[in-house]
């Protein structure tokens, strides 16, 4: 989606005479790979945490109801 | 207000622990690590058939069946220097908070509430034995839940039926803001997909006494522990256990506004959703926010704009019966609650780091994403459920604290103290201050006593405590500082 919206603005900057434009596009596909590093790190400490043998301990976790 | 929170427990290695044993377990290994005095405040205390001399107590897990005496096992029950309550209910344990005035307050009691489980896990540990694991969640997927119950104090005054009426519509909508959110459709969990609450599909009925099965959107329990002519106690059994202090916050100080306008008889606009048990279902199961409700007079709206409807009159309420002059606490409520459903409008994700259920959908997602996976797989299954484990080392709410991806409302320390510490505004001041203080003369506790047993006197001495907002520390603070004995302090308390 990002891709799409960024390519025909940058032929459009292209065109401009001066090149006083693309920093907008930079920051933005900066800031998605910054956000993408984030989640990233996140899902890496969250793996490192993560049970093993997902299935098994899923179905071990067996309750009686309450109220 | 009081919240209490059933707890689901499981024991390490051992899927097959019988869960009242392993909470008895819990609940006594805390008080035996905890309280002050030796002699008993409830049975188990005294008597503990399984206490080994070498410190620690014999695991019930290991206890011949004949070692066990019916006491053990489901009567655990200790009343804490907090006020508040550590017990067995049913399979689980349980931790109640103490009366609260404000939604803060129970942010901070109901957080050192999950501080003390924890601890009591730690506490229970036994050489050779597994661990005890507590989560914070209503369902084992597999078609047990249990509760995360609120209770408010509401003017007996107030027609039973304009509580049904005027806030049976606000439950089936609050969902999108106190929502703990699930993987899994239907009591079993069987349907792929996630939804917003826990507890919607255990729903069956509109109005019911009944908390085990057929559970109503509206209980009818009538148990004030306080002046039955005066009040009422009503007890809610549709929240969700929520570990993001936002969406705690916000459950019971919305719910407190609107019993306040219920029992001011502000609301005369029909909002009453058709079907309301199959409503709460369809908003549940809709993370996207579109589903349209019909509401009473003819109107279509989405859930968050049902909440809007409540917020709007909380907005009048508040300006034309308090003339605007609203307290900070009330203030705070409108203010954050304004804030979430803007951001849920708009779009849900901007408040991932706010609410349970958003939190676990955007995780969930990035899992989904980056490992391709399906909603029936079983890691997501286990990111549901670990979510919600107790352990900061374990549990992927506190990973998303410790990564600075949650917004507290309150502090370590703050909450620390509130593990020891009462509130000082009602009175659970008095029946936590007596437990820290006298705790050798104290024959038993309960919300609405405090029973003391007294050199010189051949019965045990009952101060009752029915007034929920009497034994503050403005009402008794002095007195309590005064009298370094029980005695003293029973002595002047009767008086006067």
């Amino acid at each position: 989606m990002a891709q799409e919206q960024k390519q025909p603005r940058k032929s459009h900057e292209e065109d401009e005479p001066t090149d006083a434009a693309p920093a907008p596009a930079d920051a933005v596909t900066e800031r998605k790979e910054q956000l993408d590093e984030d989640i990233d790190a996140i899902l890496e400490d969250i793996d490192d945490v993560l049970e093993t043998n997902a299935e098994d301990f899923v179905k071990s976790f067996i309750q009686k109801g309450g109220q | 207000m009081g919240t209490e929170t059933e707890f689901g427990i499981s024991v390490s290695g051992h899927p097959h622990a019988n869960p009242m044993v392993a909470s008895t377990r819990l609940v006594n290994a805390y008080a035996t690590a905890t309280l002050k005095a030796r002699r008993a405040r409830w049975d188990f205390e005294e008597e503990s058939p399984l206490r080994d001399a070498r410190g620690f107590d014999m695991s019930r897990d290991v206890a011949d069946p004949s070692q066990l005496t019916d006491e053990d096992l489901g009567l655990a029950n200790v009343i804490l220097t907090n006020g508040a309550r550590l017990y067995v209910d049913h399979a689980h344990p349980e931790y109640s908070t103490p009366e609260c005035t404000n939604p803060m307050d129970i942010v901070i009691w109901d957080k050192a509430g999950e501080q003390i489980a924890l601890d009591a896990t730690r506490f229970a540990a036994v050489p050779g034995e597994g661990d005890l694991v507590l989560y914070k969640n209503n369902t084992d997927n597999k078609g047990a839940s249990y509760g995360a119950h609120e209770n408010y104090l509401v003017r007996r005054s107030t027609p039973f039926g304009d509580i049904v009426r005027h806030l049976t519509p606000f439950f089936v909508s609050r969902q999108v803001v106190c929502g703990a959110g699930r993987v899994g459709l239907g009591q079993d969990g069987h349907g792929d997909g996630f939804q917003i609450s826990q507890r919607a599909d255990y729903f069956e009925v509109e109005v019911g006494l009944e908390t085990t099965l057929k559970r109503p959107i509206i209980n009818t329990r009538d148990e004030p522990h306080a002046d039955p002519e005066k009040y009422r106690r009503l007890h809610v059994i549709i929240g969700d256990a929520n570990l993001a202090e936002t969406s705690t916050y916000l459950k019971v100080g919305t719910a407190a506004l609107v019993l306040s306008m219920i029992e001011d008889r502000f609301i005369t606009a029909d909002l009453s959703v058709s079907r309301p048990v199959a409503s709460l279902k369809e908003v549940s199961h809709d993370p996207g926010l579109t589903h349209l409700l019909e509401v009473g007079d003819g109107r279509k709206m989405t859930a968050v704009q049902l909440q809007w409807e409540y917020f709007h009159l909380a907005e009048r309420y508040l300006e034309e019966r308090r003339g605007g002059d609203v307290d900070p606490p009330t203030k705070d409520v409108m203010k954050r609650w304004e804030s979430v459903l803007t951001r849920l409008e708009r779009d849900p994700f901007e408040c991932a780091d706010e609410l349970d259920w958003v939190a676990k959908l955007k995780l969930l997602n990035s899992y989904r994403d980056r490992d391709g996976l399906a909603w029936s797989d079983a890691k997501l299954h286990l990111i549901d459920l670990q979510y919600a484990d107790l352990r900061p080392e374990k549990g992927l709410y506190h990973r998303l604290l410790k990564l600075g991806r949650m917004k507290r409302l309150v502090s370590d320390s703050v909450v620390e103290e509130a593990m020891h510490e009462p509130p000082e505004d009602t009175r659970a001041y008095f029946r936590g201050r007596c437990l820290s203080k006298y705790a050798d003369n104290i024959a038993a506790a309960s919300w609405d006593s405090v029973i003391f047993d007294l050199p010189g006197h051949e019965s045990l001495q009952r101060v009752p405590t029915i007034d929920p907002l009497r034994g503050s520390r403005a009402h008794v603070g002095a007195l309590l500082d005064e009298h370094d004995t029980a005695l003293g302090l029973f002595e002047a308390l009767t008086a006067r």
